[in-house]
């Protein structure tokens, strides 16, 4: 696969096409029907979550949040393919493989409602937080890579990062660096043509994403990412190339932001209906769905059925998020050192005392 | 004059100089076509198209390495950093090059460069949005910095910015871009940079602070002088290099000084103040030098970063004691 779909080839791996038909059954991945059942299932609680979110935030109930409407399926492919052995190195968008890893929803809305523990994961292991500054996180996954190698270990690493993201050092680094020790890491940007308002034609002026591989000495392959099926083969093949020792591996998903780059973002401002439009038709569910629905796997009312049923249980835990406990201020000094140090004790005392003070202030002004 | 925000004003103000000087560019991520995150550089591109107003890769190091290239070749760059978490990629840049270049090329080599950034917390925002860092670019050295408090100074000083041979860090509270607004100059006008603003005269004890933190203070003044304490508020607005003068001017009257800044307190801008205050005015202090500022860790996500800023009551608090001690 990786010969034949070699970035300098121009061309993007595809295996079902814009109405769910299989383009060619020989390059369909090894997966059973539930399996794509339920991952088709899986996506769609992340969408519903998605939408729903963007709606929370706009009842204030919710501080800023990116949403992952229209990229789905990178997500839904990873968490297909990802096990428990696995790392996640997340960016910000990658909703589904999080939540297949065990990362509950609950608390990705605490991280967006503005508590620390929504990176403080309770039942997922080998997931790092969501990462803010553009593609840093990437070097962190050839270092893990190394540390995979280094013990001889049977695990990969899945490292997300955007289009955007390829712009950033770090990003070059971290490609380099996996390629000088062949780590067993799987590098996934998420093209989604934009850097919040930034075209990918004005990141760069290489012919695609995936062809940067070749300037590190590893292996790239160009994705549509808007496909299930084509992203699954793309992982599988890419998990077998780094158990045989030949990665890491460069994969570019190509696919569209349907949404907002966050919810304090406005795309009318630089993308045209037309553009919105002419991708509407290759949404990643919509294909799925269909594919599911020709082989008799799904319907409507099953669907209709089952988003209802999603819908309360995201409502469920963004309820729960939202009773969670008051945020103390000592927590604010807890995390940072192994042992606090005395000098940052002595600051969260005067804090304390403060707050003794302020009180007995606002109780002798009120008493005036 | 024509009423402004923050926003308007630094506008208004890069309108002037781009419209003036054709060796002034504006560039960084998403300043063009979308006239940046916080819409500071609207409708730039528009008027001046897209060679001097444009959007660069998404890069800080990039961004800011290439401004130093230009600014040699005899352009006048002024570059957006998206938010103040986001200008440590471009640190190599900005202390090996930027603030080095003229000493090292023993005066041959100029970068006349503006770096904008907005800073600063209380807008309820992701990790790395909130940050307040002015202590650690001061202490690198060739560069300045300097912070706009209100939209009149915005603009003036953007503009003495601009046409400073020096590099120059312009942070920008974002926490008031828009919460203020008051009647600005039209047209061109500058504010001498380095110089602190005694933006309220009193006589018993002297509050130094610069940009956000400078509303705090006046609404801590207000409860101050029902206790019937008289603050003088100084802004410094240029945080490298400081107005020394003001300052020791000030304590000289008030024998007395707090420092009120967002970022983390150690090393921080109050210990140097305070180090300026012992040094200028030791005889005339009749309490220790004091400090309201953040503690020395991350600023909290937006649920816990009431602990952790500098508001009205605790400007207060230090304002009782010292007065008291």
């Amino acid at each position: 696969m990786f010969k034949e779909y070699n970035p300098i080839n121009k061309l993007m791996f595809q295996v079902m096409d814009n109405h769910g038909k299989i383009i060619d059954d020989k390059l369909m991945p090894k997966v059973t029907d539930q399996r794509v059942l339920k991952a088709y299932k899986d996506m769609l609680f992340a969408r519903t979550a998605d939408l729903q979110i963007v709606n929370y935030q706009r009842q204030g109930r919710i501080f800023t949040y990116p949403p992952n409407y229209g990229q789905e399926v990178i997500s839904g492919a990873t968490a297909s393919i990802i096990e428990e052995k696995d790392w996640l190195v997340p960016a910000f968008r990658e909703m589904g493989a999080m939540l297949s890893k065990g990362v509950t929803l609950k608390e990705l809305f605490l991280l967006f409602m503005g508590y620390e523990e929504g990176n403080a994961y309770k039942n997922a292991k080998k997931v790092l937080p969501i990462s803010v500054p553009i593609a840093s996180q990437l070097l962190h996954a050839a270092g893990i890579g190394y540390e995979i190698k280094y013990n001889k270990k049977k695990e990969l690493v899945y490292a997300f990062v955007g289009d955007g993201g390829t712009s950033e050092g770090d990003f070059h680094e971290a490609i380099n660096f996996a390629g000088v020790w062949k780590v067993p890491v799987i590098f996934i940007i998420q093209n989604n043509q934009y850097g919040i308002s930034t075209p990918v034609s004005m990141q760069t002026a290489s012919e695609s994403l995936a062809i940067k591989a070749l300037a590190y000495g590893v292996k790239g392959i160009q994705v549509d990412g808007n496909d299930y099926f084509a992203m699954l083969k793309v992982l599988q093949e890419s998990k077998k190339a780094c158990e045989n020792g030949e990665g890491p591996i460069l994969i570019e998903a190509v696919t569209y932001r349907k949404g907002a780059h966050t919810t304090s973002d406005d795309p009318t401002k630089y993308r045209t209906k037309e553009e919105e439009e002419s991708w509407h038709k290759k949404d990643p569910l919509d294909r799925l769905n269909k594919y599911l629905q020709d082989k008799g796997l799904w319907s409507d009312k099953e669907e209709e059925k089952i988003i209802e049923q999603f819908k309360k249980e995201v409502d469920r835990q963004f309820i729960e998020a939202e009773n969670f406990p008051e945020y103390k201020p000592e927590e604010i000094f807890k995390y940072m050192y192994s042992e606090t140090p005395q000098e940052l004790k002595d600051q969260e005392h005067k804090l304390m005392e403060f707050y003794r003070w302020k009180s007995e202030k606002i109780a002798q002004t009120s008493k005036k | 004059m024509k009423i402004m925000n923050m926003v308007g004003a630094i506008n208004d103000a890069l309108d002037i100089k781009l419209n003036e000087d054709k060796n002034v560019v504006v560039f960084g991520e998403d300043v063009g076509v979308e006239g940046g995150v916080f819409r500071v550089t609207e409708g730039l591109q528009k008027k001046y198209g897209v060679d001097r107003v444009f959007d660069s890769p998404l890069a800080e190091s990039g961004i800011v390495g290439t401004a130093i290239g230009m600014a040699i070749a005899g352009l006048r760059p002024v570059v957006e950093m998206q938010f103040c978490g986001f200008i440590y990629p471009a640190m190599n840049q900005i202390i090996s090059h930027a603030s080095r270049m003229r000493n090292r090329s023993r005066g041959q080599l100029e970068t006349p460069m503006v770096i904008r950034m907005p800073y600063g917390g209380g807008i309820n925002a992701l990790e790395h949005h909130s940050e307040s860092m002015e202590a650690m670019f001061g202490h690198i050295p060739g560069l300045k910095v300097i912070a706009p408090s209100t939209p009149h100074d915005a603009k003036g000083m953007l503009i003495a910015a601009i046409e400073s041979n020096d590099t120059i860090l312009y942070m920008e509270p974002k926490r008031i871009y828009r919460a203020i607004k008051q009647e600005v100059k039209t047209g061109k006008f500058t504010i001498e940079l380095g110089k602190a603003n005694v933006v309220t005269p009193g006589n018993d004890i002297t509050v130094v602070t610069f940009g956000a933190m400078v509303r705090e203070v006046q609404k801590a003044m207000v409860m101050a002088k029902e206790m019937g304490i008289s603050v003088e508020l100084i802004d410094l607005r240029s945080i490298y290099p400081i107005d020394r003068e003001t300052i020791r001017n000030s304590i000289k009257k008030t024998g007395r000084i707090l420092t009120v800044t967002e970022g983390p307190m150690s090393f921080g801008l109050g210990a140097e103040i305070s180090q300026i205050a012992i040094e200028e005015a030791f005889l005339y202090l009749e309490a220790p030098p004091a400090r309201v500022s953040g503690y020395d860790v991350i600023v909290p996500l937006p649920k816990g970063e009431h602990h952790y800023m500098q508001d009205a009551y605790k400007i207060l608090y230090e304002i009782e004691r010292n007065v008291k001690y």
